[in-house]
């Protein structure tokens, strides 16, 4: 199940909304290889989400170019290369696990059969066996976003979008859901990224950090994660790995972000 | 580690026991009611005009339930009319609305400013369009009545999506259409048999007192006026229950429907966070 | 540096606000232009081409609209006052029960609420049947009770205000109760630790929650108390309210449609009029969006 692997360039892109009041972003340059794992962290209102959905043309930016698998990113979007995962899962209650999974299949016009097997290889692949028919509110937090990352995949995209998809959960299932995450990654060999507020999880997970300063949000820097792959439950007690947090954190500190603890159970801002 | 919603077994005979706990109180007033009302009746002499005794009420029902039944017929086809033109129309107007985001919440306040009229004193001029004995005088009215509760209920649940089920949609290259078909009017559904129930209520009401303005002498809301002009409240007050029974019917018709179409509802505290 | 920062934020403030009440206005005229071009299309059309269905299109059955306000100058029989005098005297008279009704039931209701919320003995044995009685058809036992009192010597307009007061008493009720049972659990708590009474936790906490519940309910009952006192004023012929005015212009409407219409357009208007105070009211009282809520 290899997919193609996408490239995203960014080049000179900034957002401003409300004409002109709120510069969400300046000056975005950024070049993502194929098969890389990106993060983006910053402080609240640093523009990351703005810039995923950019990403996704799911905003326009008002300036600058937005390549996606060597074409710009309406085109992208309108030929499916990518698959998007939100912070909530946005499963649908009328719907089961099934049929939540087959929901991008079915408006490519996939037939019948091919949507059936394809989601039960999903269902495998999230490790969800067994629960193909119950419905969201059936499921805990931690099972509803594997749906939804079941379902931003089911359709082989090259690019996965995900924004602080694991933010709502406890700091236990996040680390699980993490090295599913990475499992998930090296099966499937998509482009991945990543949003998030917890240094940690940026630099367990990723191949690169890209630091964003405070609105208007600007690269303030990239870290190159080097830890070797694969990665699993002892990479996070390496001396590295602390070395890498730490510089993170030290390049967020300097670009004029509050610094928070590493605990992620503290929340900066409450996210409406 | 995760956790999962399982139905907690219970014993049937504890179900049963606790049911009937939960009950009794209700239960206990309404006995209390009843002799209460007909011993006030009979110890005060209280002439039966307003609240006649309840076994006198009874009496009426049965001596005159075949009259009854087929006046609550003729009256409930008329609700029944009423009912599906007026939800009908509502659920098109709404899906016409959501699709023009803009306009539906300018209109929205007029909507609910209109349902402030009191469309059943329009009853004389429907007679006066439609004829006095023909059913569809009451059915505009019953029609009206509906309309409101189901457009606004149907346009609440068409527009109230998660911003990011739009956003996903959009990530699909989804158009319009195809997120109404799948996201909109799915999540729509428990919002419409909200407005559905509310307006069954209305129909069988509008129905009955439009025709306390005039119609055909069969009708159920004839019948009670009739009797009331006469004096006769306990057969009065029997159209009443006969009525209210209709009412009861077509309000748990609906529920039962919206069971079946919307069973995928979570129960209140089922949820698991 | 605060009291310039005020100053220069005023006028912006100004004019946003009376940009919105333009708006406002504007939409307000097109409605009502769109209500006119409606009717009086639907006229032309109709008595051009003999439209049988859904109703015969005449002078009678659809009076022209600048005719029907023309009316209300008009005195409305030989020699009368002036329609708009009857008209307006009957909707005082009308609002006037509602008025009592309303209030009288609201806070009866709101008591009722009060009590049951503190008990879940009397709940049990009380909700169904206030839950039930939602189902009956009250207004169908309008002209019942109207009458019924009348003949034991209850002036008629009391009657029409018991009635109102009926109708308003059980969705107030039902909704207070919800209203405030929807504490959130944990401010609950936090006022256990302050070792609060019941009282101060009713009035600081559940009483400020509820109030979105029970202004929806108000506005509702509002509706119902002013339709319930034109139902109630009708069979039993209570001339001065609008009721008694419906019935009797509709025996002459074959004579003189415009009056009946004029009735109803007036009985409309003070339907709406209802609705908005209540609503105003909410505004006021509740500072969130009412449309956000239950």
């Amino acid at each position: 199940m290899s997919a193609p692997h996408a490239a995203v360039s960014l080049a000179g892109v900034g957002k401003t909304f409300g004409k002109g009041a709120v510069r969400a972003l300046e000056d975005i340059d950024l070049a993502i290889a194929p098969g890389e794992f990106v993060s983006l962290i910053g402080p609240s209102g640093c523009g990351k989400s703005t810039l995923l959905r950019i990403v996704g043309d799911l905003i326009q930016p008002s300036v600058g170019d937005v390549i996606v698998n060597g074409k710009p990113a309406h085109r992208a979007r309108l030929d499916h290369d990518y698959g998007i995962v939100f912070q909530s899962a946005v499963l649908y209650d009328w719907r089961t696990v099934t049929k939540n999974i087959s929901l991008p299949l079915e408006l490519l016009g996939w037939s019948r059969g091919r949507r059936n097997e394809r989601v039960r290889e999903m269902v495998e692949l999230v490790e969800l066996s067994g629960f193909e028919s119950h419905h969201p509110w059936q499921l805990s937090g931690g099972m509803q976003q594997r749906v939804s990352i079941a379902r931003a995949l089911s359709f082989d995209p090259a690019l996965l979008l995900m924004d602080e998809p694991f933010g709502a959960l406890d700091e236990m299932t996040r680390e699980r859901l993490n090295m599913e995450l990475l499992r998930i990654w090296e099966r499937s060999g998509s482009t991945i990224v990543f949003v998030t507020h917890s240094i940690p999880e940026a630099v367990f997970l990723s191949t690169r950090v890209v630091v964003m300063s405070p609105r208007p949000g600007r690269i303030a820097g990239i870290v190159e994660i080097d830890l070797p792959q694969p990665r699993g439950a002892e990479t996070r007690e390496q001396p590295r790995f602390f070395e890498l947090v730490t510089e993170v954190r030290e390049r967020l500190a300097g670009s004029g972000a509050a610094t928070a603890p590493t605990e992620p159970a503290l929340v900066t801002e409450e996210r409406v | 580690m995760s956790t999962v919603v399982q139905p907690v077994p219970r014993s049937f005979g504890r179900t049963i026991g606790r049911r009937f706990r939960d009950w009794l109180p209700a239960l206990v007033v309404f006995v209390l009611v009843l002799v209460a009302w007909q011993g006030l009746v009979e110890v005060f002499n209280i002439r039966q005009f307003l609240l006649p005794k309840p076994t006198a009420i009874l009496g009426a029902l049965r001596d005159n339930r075949s009259d009854l039944w087929s006046a609550g017929i003729v009256t409930f086809k008329e609700a029944l009319g009423g009912f599906a033109m007026g939800s009908t129309a509502a659920i098109l107007v709404a899906l016409v609305l959501a699709r023009w985001r803009r306009v539906g919440g300018a209109i929205m306040p007029y909507a609910i400013a209109a349902n402030a009229v009191p469309i059943i004193a329009f009853a004389p001029i429907t007679n006066n369009w439609f004829g006095l004995l023909n059913p569809m005088s009451k059915m505009v009215i019953a029609a009206v009545l509906c309309f409101f509760p189901v457009f606004v209920n149907t346009l609440r649940g068409l527009t109230s999506v998660q911003p990011a089920s739009i956003e996903l949609m959009r990530s699909y290259a989804a158009g319009e259409i195809e997120t109404f078909r799948r996201v909109r009017i799915p999540n729509a559904l428990p919002f419409i048999f909200t407005g559905l129930k509310v307006a069954s209520v209305l129909a069988m009401i509008g129905a009955v007192v439009g025709e306390y303005f005039g119609g055909p002498l069969d009708a159920l809301g004839v019948v009670i006026q009739n009797n009331v002009a006469l004096f006769d409240f306990p057969l009065a007050w029997a159209g009443i229950i006969v009525a209210s029974a209709f009412g009861i019917a077509f309000y748990a018709a609906v529920a039962v429907a919206e069971h079946f179409l919307t069973g995928w509802q979570p129960a209140a505290d089922s949820r698991s966070d | 540096m605060a009291a310039i920062a005020s100053r220069r934020a005023a006028p912006a403030v100004g004019d946003g606000r009376a940009r919105a009440l333009l708006d406002r206005a504007a939409l307000l005229v097109v409605v009502l232009a769109a209500i006119w071009a409606v009717w009086e299309g639907f006229r032309w059309i109709g008595i051009r081409t003999e439209l049988t269905w859904p109703f015969p299109v005449n002078d009678v059955t659809m009076p022209r609209l600048h005719e029907i306000v023309g009316q209300l100058f008009e005195p409305s029989r030989v020699n009368g006052p002036l329609l708009i005098d009857v008209l307006l005297d009957a909707a005082l008279f009308t609002a006037r029960e509602a008025a009592v009704g309303f209030f009288l039931g609201s806070a009866i209701g709101f008591g009722l609420a009060v009590v049951l919320v503190h008990s879940r003995l009397l709940q049990r044995g009380f909700l169904p049947y206030i839950v039930a009685s939602q189902t009956v058809p009250i207004l169908a036992i309008a002209p019942m009770v109207v009458v019924g009192l009348g003949s034991k010597g209850v002036t008629g307009w009391v009657a029409v205000a018991i009635l109102a007061a009926y109708l308003t008493f059980f969705p107030v009720a039902i909704n207070t109760l919800r209203g405030l049972q929807s504490a959130d659990p944990r401010a609950l708590e936090l006022m256990h630790s302050y070792a609060a009474s019941r009282w101060t936790i009713l009035w600081r906490l559940r009483v400020p929650a509820s109030m979105p519940y029970v202004f929806s309910a108000l506005k509702i009952s509002a509706t119902a108390s002013i339709v319930g006192a034109i139902i109630g004023e009708a069979p039993s012929s209570i001339q001065e309210g609008l009721g008694g005015a419906i019935l009797n212009f509709n025996q002459y409407y074959s004579l003189e449609p415009r009056n009946l219409w004029a009735t109803n357009i007036v009985a409309a208007a003070l339907g709406i009029t209802f609705f908005l105070v209540v609503a105003g009211a909410e505004r006021v009282v509740v500072r969130r969006a009412p449309e956000n809520v239950a």
